[in-house]
């Protein structure tokens, strides 16, 4: 909404306020001025002139070099407007004079003419071209016959003018018009208002007796004012009027449809102004729209309706979408004499649904939407009669053709003084919150020590004691609240335990060199089950916006994949990024999917990188993995922790393993297929991703304190040589199984394969540490312990000792 | 017999000075006071001497023996010193060479944002709240009185996914949720989350995003106490001393409805270029729980009274960091998530 101060100050007196102190006033009781536009954009030396003569230049087609009379003298000026004639008053920036945009206007030389200024377009004084009259808006604009050579071109186009720009918040359509600014403003200023005086004289013909008029769809359509105007002189409006629908936003047409815009403007009560005699029927019916019936609207496009439509009909044929457009058909134009005025109440979710089905929103539209005033239906309509009278010579026949049907009851609303200083934590006296309603005008009464209260009905969002609360404490002010905290029964708050192990993985992971990343959990069909742990239905979107997000994901790897390309792409070759989020699978019995969170990292490039002391090594399976063991030692979850080799979709077929947790699948880790990471631009490349929400609720014993050894341990170490395909894992299985409980530790420190073993054979070193916690052992205890291990290793693994 | 001690002093002294490292100086020890060395072979001739003289020359000859003894300890202890000296300058290395790197990553920004606002309300004794991102209709708008037919839940503006299920576009249904789980009991807690709305991204929107709400229930809760913990709030985010101030606003979940502005922390309110010359940047939205969304989750709007907030890390982040285009929070650029490495207190 743009409010033009100029106009705003026919109601209101805000002559005694600074514009800037007058916004941040509204802004503090609840109206966001978001800008002021000061439409004169600090112009000067604009002033009027009359072009006595005009003739065209002789260098240059275009061109036309003009005698003009700018008051103090005559001057030449060059014009090259096309419709620039003899005659006419127009707009002059003389010499001197800078307009918007630091155009600075200087005598000048034009193909060998002087020229001493410039005349102006609108556009030149900075009104948006859609804005300016379709008759000036390819020239300069001519000001009416009655303005004075000489004079200061800027008040009279009303550009000495400030605009606030709202940014109004749904409940506060009231301030969709230039009344209801003025409701607010006044409360604000604690000043009275002016209402606009409606008066004019009716001709004897009654209204009645010239059109018929009936509504089929009374609910969405419980009231209808019709009045006739005949006679009427269709021209350019009167300059005032023009200045203040431009300075609304508004483009000026004619008279009558300013009228209705105008109206609009002031009232919020949307007007239509049909041609009497293009109606053809004396009739106006209001229905339904039949099943695909057709309208040209005013905007020149053929409109397709349904059913549930409203249109406005001369009985037979649509000649208005309600609420919404009028119909070319019915257009007033140069020619028209008799004009039909249109004030109705359309039910706000009617005109919504068909505003949103036609893809069309006008100042109409948004302001049904919300809901207009119904005192104002019949007020707007006089008021426009008024000015149809002042302005277009019109005769307003009699009376008014209406249907009303429209609930006009005020929303009694009752509330406690004591409710409102409880719910605002403050003590504001009785007499402070009677003076501020009245500075609303909200009719108000003290009744037995409670205020009741008949809110006025162009304030709808009235309806319930907390609003009531919200306008005292809007106008009383939200600075004057004072500050408290909750008191009441003390919580203690905190994580839950799943929260904080969540942290504790967060910090662990980063601990380890990973940056945690955040991807899209929208993602192509193609992406969405890749490299899934668990696949179900995919979630789809009825209405994505692209194929890339459509459906949601149900691994994070898809896309930590795609953060690593961007990185690498961008010569970052070395990328470690993990993610924590949630997975969508399937749909559960409540019609939601199972949301599932999942920690997922990524691993390219090098791992250790340093350089001038020549230490570089890049990532593989065992970094990604060593992170793994780390982060779930980290929630106390090692113990139960293996690895499977495994053979997955998209994944190295010899380098990728599922993650168990006490036996049951918990995740995958691996190295990405090299065709897959070809596909992506990555070298070698690896992931994991664990489903972290089984992980997080897996129970976790309490950290209990072992005594720290007084006893000393005893190492030995054993080179063996096994067949290839014999896993790490067996063997320590095997060692563990047959250690029995002296034996502490088993490390693996050695592991070879190549020349001096023999072909399909490797050699691997472990350490093994036997400890009793009690005392020291024996030389012989160990070697009996170890003896076990040993033939344990040859028995069950064929394993052959090293010397 | 005294010339030749004196000389052989002289001559030991000499040798001792030019001794250059530690064992030409033991070679020069042991040819002079070793077992075969002159000084024990004079003590060892002094039996030839007459018996009035070996006193004189006994004693003679032990000031010789103490003089050279002292004079090769100190050289000695000389010599070690420089040895070590020069071992230290060989050990010597250019410091100003770089480290080994500690290689560490850290916190997403809106990660580290998240935690600072939960961690404050954690210490003023709320809990974390989480619900799904998938939502019900219900939940998303019903139950927080955007009721069927209200403008702002336009299939337009939301992902759906059936006629009832949607993306939330907000994390109220967790508010929600909550307010139906605890049956009637008081509630103090902060909801983060991410969530979904139907916008194309561009340097100001994106179509997930993040937020964190904050919802209190309970007896006699009032305004001045949202006030006061918003306040408490701001001075912990964005500095101690931060002033806040409430704008009349208007959400369908609460009535009466505010926007909190703080002080500008980069201008502290003269107006510059963060605040666009106003001094102050709003930061969130907030009001009092609307009766009939506690009426719809099972609570007695006459007894129970509650406040509710609700802001954008992504905002608070652009502000605080002073970073321009939404997108760089999901595009994953290390070279942009390495910045928020180090602490700021």
């Amino acid at each position: 909404m743009l409010v033009s101060t100029k106009w705003l100050g026919d109601y209101v007196n805000i002559k005694n306020i600074a514009v800037e102190e007058l916004a941040e006033k509204i802004t503090r009781a609840g109206i966001e001025v978001d800008a002021i536009i000061d439409r004169s954009h600090g112009m000067t030396n604009v002033v009027v002139g009359y072009v006595k003569e005009c003739v065209k230049h002789p260098e240059a087609d275009k061109l036309s070099i003009c005698q003009v009379d700018v008051g103090e003298e005559t001057t030449q000026i060059i014009c090259g407007a096309p419709n620039v004639a003899e005659g006419q008053k127009v707009i002059v920036a003389r010499p001197g004079a800078v307009l918007p945009g630091n155009f600075k206007i200087k005598k000048a030389k034009l193909r060998g003419e002087e020229s001493n200024g410039m005349i102006c377009s609108l556009q030149e004084l900075a009104i948006e071209g859609k804005l300016v009259p379709k008759a000036y808006a390819e020239g300069i604009y001519v000001l009416p016959d009655s303005a004075i050579p000489g004079e200061d071109a800027l008040p009279l186009l009303g550009l000495d003018d400030q605009v606030l720009e709202f940014d109004l918040t749904p409940n506060r359509s009231d301030a969709l018009s230039m009344l209801g600014v003025a409701y607010e403003v006044g409360a604000i200023l604690s000043q009275g208002i002016v209402l606009p005086e409606v008066s004019y004289t009716e001709s004897a013909e009654r209204a009645e007796d010239v059109l018929k008029l009936r509504v089929d769809a009374i609910e969405d359509n419980p009231m209808y004012v019709a009045k006739v105007v005949k006679n009427v002189k269709v021209a350019e409006s009167p300059l005032w009027l023009q200045n203040y629908l431009m300075a609304a936003g508004v483009r000026p047409h004619n008279n009558v449809v300013d009228i209705t815009n105008f109206v609009l403007m002031e009232y919020g009560q949307p007007l239509h102004a049909f041609d009497y005699d293009r109606l053809e029927t004396e009739e106006i019916v209001v229905r339904r729209a039949e099943e695909g019936e057709k309208i040209t609207t005013l905007d020149e496009a053929e409109r397709t309706l349904k059913g549930h439509n409203l249109v406005i009909t001369n009985g037979q044929e649509p000649v208005a979408v309600a609420g919404v457009m009028g119909g070319l058909n019915s257009e007033v134009h140069d020619g028209t004499t008799t004009v039909v005025i249109e004030s109705a109440y359309f039910a706000p979710a009617s005109v919504r649904q068909t505003s949103k089905e036609l893809g069309l929103r006008s100042d109409a539209s948004t302001r049904f939407e919300k809901g207009v005033d119904p005192e104002r239906v019949a007020q707007a309509a006089e008021r426009a009669a008024q000015l149809m009278a002042e302005l277009a010579g019109g005769e307003v026949l009699a009376g008014s053709v209406v249907i009303d049907e429209l609930d006009k009851t005020p929303a009694r609303i009752t509330v406690s003084p004591d409710t409102i200083n409880n719910r605002l934590g403050m003590k504001i006296s009785l007499e402070d919150m009677l003076s501020i309603l009245d500075r609303l005008q909200i009719p108000t009464e003290a009744v037995s020590g409670k205020l009741v209260i008949d809110a006025p009905t162009r304030r709808q969002d009235l309806r319930i004691e907390e609003d009531i609360i919200e306008e005292i404490a809007r106008l009383y002010g939200y600075d004057e609240i004072p500050m408290t905290l909750p008191v009441g029964e003390s919580t203690p708050g905190g994580l839950t335990p799943y929260q904080a192990k969540r942290r504790t993985v967060r910090a662990f992971l980063e601990g380890a060199g990973l940056y945690q990343a955040l991807t899209y959990s929208l993602t192509s069909k193609e992406h969405a089950q890749q490299y899934a742990l668990e696949t179900a239905p995919v979630t789809e979107l009825l209405m994505p916006m692209s194929e890339e997000r459509s459906v949601l994901r149900q691994s994070l790897i898809p896309h930590l994949l795609e953060a690593a390309t961007y990185n690498v792409a961008r010569r970052i070759e070395s990328v470690a990024l993990y993610e924590t989020g949630s997975v969508f699978l399937g749909l559960e019995e409540d019609g939601l999917p199972k949301e599932v969170e999942h920690v997922a990292a990524v691993l390219t490039g090098k791992w250790v990188d340093h350089a001038w002391q020549g230490e570089s090594k890049k990532v593989d399976f065992f970094v990604m993995k060593g992170i793994v063991e780390g982060m779930m030692d980290s929630i106390g979850q090692l113990d139960g922790l293996s690895f499977e080799q495994a053979v997955v979709e998209g994944m190295h077929p010899g380098r990728t393993a599922k993650i168990l947790l006490n036996g049951e699948e918990i995740g995958l880790i691996g190295q990405i297929h090299p065709t897959e990471q070809k596909k992506r631009d990555l070298k070698e490349t690896y992931i994991m991703e664990i489903n972290l929400q089984k992980v997080l609720q897996t129970e976790v014993d309490e950290v209990l304190y072992t005594q720290v050894p007084r006893f000393p341990s005893m190492s030995r170490d054993i080179a063996l040589v096994v067949a290839s395909e014999t896993s790490a894992g067996t063997l320590q299985a095997i060692i563990r199984n047959a250690g029995g409980k002296l034996l502490k530790d088993v490390r693996l420190f050695d592991l070879y394969e190549g020349a001096n073993v023999e072909e399909g054979k490797k050699s691997l070193a472990f350490s093994l540490t036997y400890f009793d916690p009690e005392r020291t052992l024996t030389d012989e205890e160990v070697v009996k312990a170890h003896d076990k291990v040993l033939k344990a290793l040859t028995d069950e693994a064929g394993a052959v000792l090293r010397g | 017999m005294e010339t030749q001690l004196n000389q052989l002093k002289d001559e030991a002294l000499a040798k001792i000075e030019a001794a250059s490292n530690t064992k030409e100086l033991n070679e020069v020890r042991v040819a002079y006071l070793g077992k075969k060395g002159p000084i024990t072979d004079l003590l060892k001739g002094m039996g030839k001497l007459p018996a009035e003289e070996r006193p004189k020359m006994g004693a003679l000859v032990n000031v010789i023996r103490e003089t050279v003894t002292t004079q090769l300890e100190e050289r000695m202890a000389h010599l070690e010193e420089q040895a070590i000296n020069e071992q230290l300058a060989k050990e010597a290395i250019d410091v100003t060479l770089p480290g080994r790197p500690v290689r560490t990553g850290n916190h997403h920004p809106l990660t580290r944002v998240v935690e600072e606002i939960e961690d404050f309300f954690i210490s003023m004794g709320y809990e974390i709240a989480e619900g799904p991102e998938v939502e019900k209709d219900y939940y998303n708008f019903e139950a927080l009185n955007l009721p069927k037919g209200h403008p702002a839940r336009d299939m337009q503006d939301s992902f759906y996914i059936s006629e009832e299920i949607l993306l939330r576009t907000h994390t109220s249904p967790v508010q929600a949720r909550t307010m139906e789980a605890k049956d009637g009991a008081a509630i103090k807690i902060i909801c983060p989350g991410k969530v979904y709305r139907r916008d194309s991204d561009d340097a100001t929107h994106s179509h997930q995003f993040t937020q964190i709400e904050g919802l209190v229930v309970g007896e006699n809760i009032r305004m001045s106490d949202l006030k006061g913990t918003l306040s408490l709030f701001a001075k912990k985010m964005f500095g101690a001393d931060r002033e806040i101030r409430l704008r009349p606003s208007f959400f369908p979940f609460t009535e009466p409805s505010v926007e909190m502005d703080i002080s500008c922390f980069k201008c502290g309110g003269d107006g510059c270029n963060v605040c666009k010359k106003t001094g102050w940047i709003e930061i969130l939205g907030a009001g009092m729980v609307h009766p009939n969304v506690l009426e719809m989750a099972g609570y007695d709007s006459s007894a129970v009274t509650g406040f509710a907030f609700g802001m954008g890390p992504e905002r608070i982040a652009m502000l605080k960091y002073g970073v321009e285009d939404i997108r760089h929070f999901y595009t994953n650029d290390v070279r942009f998530i390495s910045q928020f490495h180090r602490t700021e207190a």
